[in-house]
Order: C-alpha cells, then sequence, then structure tokens
C-alpha cells in the first residue's frame, strides 16, 4: 500500500476520533460516538499492519492477543469503584508504549540521529518514562498497596526541581550531541525516579488533579511520538488527549482551590500537612436515630443528596437510590447534588451513582444546584465533608479557604451521616455539624441508609 | 526541519480542536470522557506494531512487542470499560422513577 493511501486512512481515524469525542457531549450520543471511534481505531491498525516495513507478524500476534485478553479482562471485571485505579494504570501502559517505541527508536538509528529526530524522541522518553512510574505509583496509592498518605520530607521540593532540571539540562545537550548514549540512559532513569517523587507527595484527596495531570503528559508522550515516526494520526491523538488532561486538571485545581503552578509541578498535598493540628474547642454534637432522620424524611417535600467517597467507600449508592425511590414515591422531589471533586477523578461519584441506576438527570453539578438549597427541606450528607464545610467561606488562614463548595447549610434541615466526627482530608473542622438544625446519624453508610429504608417502609 | 513545522502545526491545531470538542463534555461524563482519551491514545499501538514487526534486531523487536502489548490493553481494555459506563447512564422515565 502506497504511504498516501495510509495517509488518507490514519486521517479518515482521525476525524472518527474526533467525531467520538464529540459524542461524549452528552449520554444519549455518548455510546454511538466511542462506536464510530472504535471502527477508526480498527481502520488505523488494519491499514499500519499492511505497511511493507513490516515483515514479521509472530511477535505482533503475541502482543495483541496478550495485550487484548489482559484488557478485556480488566475491562469486565474491574468493579467501578476501581475506576481511578485501572486509568492510572493505563495512563502507564501508554507512556510505556510511547517510550518504548522511543527507545526503540533511538537504538535503530544509532549514531545518525538529527536534533530534530532527537528533540522528538528525547521528549517522548523523558516525559514517558515520569509518567510510566507517576502512574504507577497513583496507582499504588489508590490501590492502598501504598500508604495512601503523603510521604513528606525535608527539601522535598527542592530535590524534585532540581532533579527536574538537571534532566532537562541532559535532554538538551542530548538534541545537541545525539550520540551521548549513556547521557540517554541516564535521563531515562532520572525521568523515572521523577515519576516517583512527583507522586509521593500527593494524598488520596488529591489524586483527582494527578490522575488528570498524568492523563495530559501520557497525550505528549504519545504526540512526541508522532514527531519521532512521522505519524500525524500519532500526533493529534496525543494532542486530544494531551488537552482533555489539562482541561480536566485545570476544573479539578479550581474546584480544590488549588494554584495551576502548585498542581503544574505536583506540589499538591504538601500544603496540607500543618493543617491538621486542628484543636475543637469542647463543643457538643447531638447524635439522632435513624427513626428521628425518618420522621422527618417522610414529611419533607424537597430533598438533596449530596454524595461523598465516603459513600463509595461503605459501597452505600445502591441502598442510597432505593431511599430516594422511596422519598420519591412519597411525592418529594429527590435529587442528587455533586461536587466536582466528589470521588476520586473527575465525574467518578456521577459513574457510582449511574451504576446504582440513578438516572442522570437526576444528578446535579455544583453550579446547577446552589441556589436551590435554600430552598431545600433536607440536604442529606453522606460520605462528605470538606466540599460541604462552610469555613471554605470566610476563614482567610484555613487550608479550605476559597474552595467552591455546596450550600448544604443554607437547607432548612441537614442530616450527615458519618462515621465518626472526624475531621476531612484538609483537617479543618466542619462547624456545621454543631449547628443546631443539623441532625447528625453517626455509623456506616450503608448500615445506616439501610435502617432509614427500613424505617420508612414501616 | 521542514517537517517538524509542519507537525507543530497539526500538534498546536490538534490542540485547540481538542480543547473545543472537550469543553462539551459534560462533568456527569468525565470519566468516560478519560478512558475514552485514553483508548484513543493507545493509537501509540500503530507506532508499535511498526517496530515489533520490522525485525531491525532482537532488543528492538522485544520493546515493540512490549510496547504492542501495552498499547493493545489500552485500545481493547479503554474502548470496553467506556462501553461498561456509558451503558450504565440512564435517563428519568416518564413516571417520575428511576
Amino acid at each position: 500500500m502506497t504511504e498516501h493511501v495510509l495517509d488518507l486512512i490514519y486521517l479518515a481515524s482521525s476525524v472518527l476520533f474526533v467525531f467520538g469525542l464529540k459524542g461524549l457531549s452528552s449520554p444519549e450520543s455518548a455510546r454511538r460516538g466511542m462506536n464510530l471511534a472504535a471502527v477508526g481505531m480498527l481502520f488505523a491498525v488494519i491499514g499500519t499492519l499492511l505497511r511493507k516495513e513490516i515483515i514479521t507478524f509472530e511477535w505482533i500476534v503475541i502482543g495483541l492477543t496478550a495485550g487484548s485478553v489482559i484488557g478485556a479482562l480488566m475491562a469486565i471485571f474491574m468493579p467501578m469503584t476501581a475506576m481511578p485505579q485501572r486509568i492510572a494504570i493505563s495512563h502507564a501502559f501508554g507512556a510505556l508504549a510511547a517510550t518504548l517505541v522511543g527507545i526503540a527508536k533511538y537504538i535503530e538509528h544509532g549514531n545518525d540521529l538529527g536534533s530534530g529526530l532527537m528533540s522528538a524522541i528525547g521528549f517522548e522518553v523523558f516525559f514517558g518514562a515520569l509518567t510510566i512510574t507517576g502512574s504507577f505509583m497513583a496507582f499504588c496509592k489508590l490501590q492502598e498497596l501504598v500508604k495512601g498518605a503523603p510521604i513528606t520530607y525535608k527539601f522535598q521540593n527542592v530535590t524534585n526541581i532540581s532533579l527536574f532540571i538537571v534532566t532537562f539540562a541532559i535532554f538538551i545537550y542530548l538534541i545537541f550531541d545525539p550520540t551521548a548514549q549513556p547521557l540517554f540512559y541516564l535521563m531515562l532513569g532520572l525521568s523515572l525516579a521523577i515519576g516517583v517523587l512527583m507522586v509521593l507527595p500527593i494524598g488520596g484527596a488529591d489524586m483527582p488533579v494527578i490522575v488528570s495531570l498524568l492523563n495530559s503528559y501520557a497525550g505528549l508522550a504519545a504526540s512526541a511520538t508522532g514527531f519521532a515516526i512521522d505519524n500525524k494520526v500519532l500526533i493529534i491523538c496525543g494532542a486530544l488527549d494531551g488537552t482533555s488532561g489539562f482541561f480536566l486538571s485545570i476544573l479539578m485545581s479550581r474546584a480544590m482551590n488549588r494554584s495551576f503552578a502548585n498542581v503544574l509541578f505536583g506540589a499538591v498535598g504538601a500544603v496540607r500537612s500543618d493543617a491538621a493540628a486542628q484543636t475543637g474547642e469542647a463543643k457538643t454534637v447531638v447524635r439522632y436515630t435513624a427513626e428521628d432522620a425518618a420522621y422527618i424524611l417522610e414529611r419533607a417535600q424537597s430533598v438533596i443528596i449530596v454524595p461523598g467517597y465516603g459513600l463509595a467507600v461503605a459501597q452505600a449508592q445502591h441502598a442510597l437510590q432505593e431511599l430516594a425511590n422511596i422519598l420519591m414515591s412519597h411525592g418529594a422531589t429527590v435529587r442528587y447534588a455533586v461536587h466536582p471533586v466528589a470521588g476520586r477523578m473527575p465525574g467518578h461519584m456521577n459513574v457510582l451513582l449511574a451504576e446504582a441506576n440513578v438516572p442522570y438527570d437526576l444528578l446535579l453539578e455544583m453550579e446547577e444546584i446552589n441556589e436551590d438549597f435554600q430552598n431545600t427541606d433536607v440536604a442529606l450528607v453522606i460520605g462528605a465533608n470538606d466540599v460541604i464545610n462552610p469555613a471554605a467561606r470566610y476563614k482567610k488562614d484555613g487550608p479550605l479557604y476559597g474552595m467552591p463548595i455546596l450550600n448544604v447549610d443554607q437547607a432548612r434541615t441537614v442530616m450527615v451521616v458519618k462515621r465518626s466526627l472526624g475531621a476531612g482530608f484538609a483537617g479543618e473542622d466542619n462547624e456545621l455539624f454543631y449547628d443546631k438544625k443539623t441532625m447528625m446519624l453517626f455509623g456506616d453508610a450503608k448500615k445506616m441508609v439501610m435502617e432509614l429504608v427500613q424505617t420508612l417502609k414501616a | 526541519m521542514s517537517e517538524i513545522i509542519d507537525y507543530t502545526y497539526i500538534l498546536v491545531l490538534g490542540g485547540f480542536l481538542g480543547f473545543e470538542v472537550i469543553r462539551r463534555v459534560p462533568p456527569t461524563l468525565h470519566t468516560p470522557l478519560m478512558s475514552a482519551t485514553n483508548a484513543i491514545s493507545g493509537i501509540s499501538l500503530v507506532g508499535s506494531l511498526v517496530v515489533a514487526g520490522k525485525g531491525h534486531d532482537t532488543l528492538s523487536t522485544i520493546l515493540g512487542t512490549v510496547a504492542v502489548t501495552a498499547a493493545t490493553i489500552n485500545v481493547v481494555g479503554g474502548f470496553m470499560i467506556t462501553d461498561r459506563m456509558l451503558k450504565m447512564f440512564k435517563k428519568l422515565d416518564k413516571k417520575g422513577r428511576s
């Protein structure tokens, strides 16, 4: 097949990918869109297999088969709560592919690399390698293979930034002297180390930002691969992936009130360590039972449910939807208010609720629903804390200050289902829990919601 | 060098296109979006295939084969899991019950 035909096939694939992403602008068109994108992928792969440079197929078949089996098994059996881990590890796979292609290209060209090609390969390996280990670390943290809490030590930022600068300097040197092989492998090693060090100080609550950011890095590495191997479809896909990750990390950092510079250098989480020292004066909390809460819920005309990650941890989504259905059958309007960082990655909570058969039109974003809390009888908060903490509005020296929150405190009654009175990730005490209109329901989210269901049914 | 410029054009314009398309994705679909872009960026498979099948030297072939495996995991797994998620998104039916 001639190069031109192949180029046209790649163009068709690129167009189909863009249509695929366009489909995602609404849940109704999303599946059709993704099918188009899958067709595009099939075109690109078949077209590539017909290239005359490819002379042996045995290794290709082995790779394709192994990858398909592993990919399919992961896709079929993975629980939706593990979605952030899966995304993190798949960034590692994507970056691994890009990096290995870069290394192979470097080996193949030996000493006759031009500076243009070398800068592409260098960038690819640099960003690819740090994305591999960074994503793998994120995966380990999310999967709780390593401690999820931030790991910090003295001079951490200084060390990380200097290491980054040194690696970047090596990269620049290589562009002018591609023959310096030991330096190439030193750069590879340093980049792998940077990935690990970058993610060490990141805590569980900051994962949405870092996972999005690694998505962007994986895209950049893919784009660089396109430069290195003269492949335009790779450049386009890398650009799509890169901007998507970039866009999401901006959204996430905004939702958590972090500056973008803070995010870019992966220094998120580091600011948190000093915040935990909040001491609550002897404030009293009134404990309520499920019966008390059911009494109020039965009479409520409007209820807004605020789900947090604690809900997913307790696996209470299905029980919660049963509760919502009972309330709706009593004639109440029930809606869900989803904070952008309610889950462990962008949109995670929406997927978890969709899995529990919550229709997506009941899920409202913060901007859509925040005005409605003041006209709402009951705000039912389950497993969320920082995203409803009023201290974010006024407490200027607090760790949450400036973070957009859900106006739960404006509802007539606030019910909070929580395991204990412990502070949230930010370590800031939540005054809302001591408010007179707040009913604290202590216990496991799933048990408590099921008790509410039982009581309301009786 | 002129190729590098051409490619930079593609990269920059592709980035803008991506931004415009992705801006319109509602937050409720952000997780499927991430797994979708993940599947699509598995297109690095086309680069890996050439490295694995070129028969340049043993090391390159091994690197290529591992790259093919990794990229295929993303392509196959990515499209399948995105579809699995999108299947779950349902609208409220007329009676107002889910």
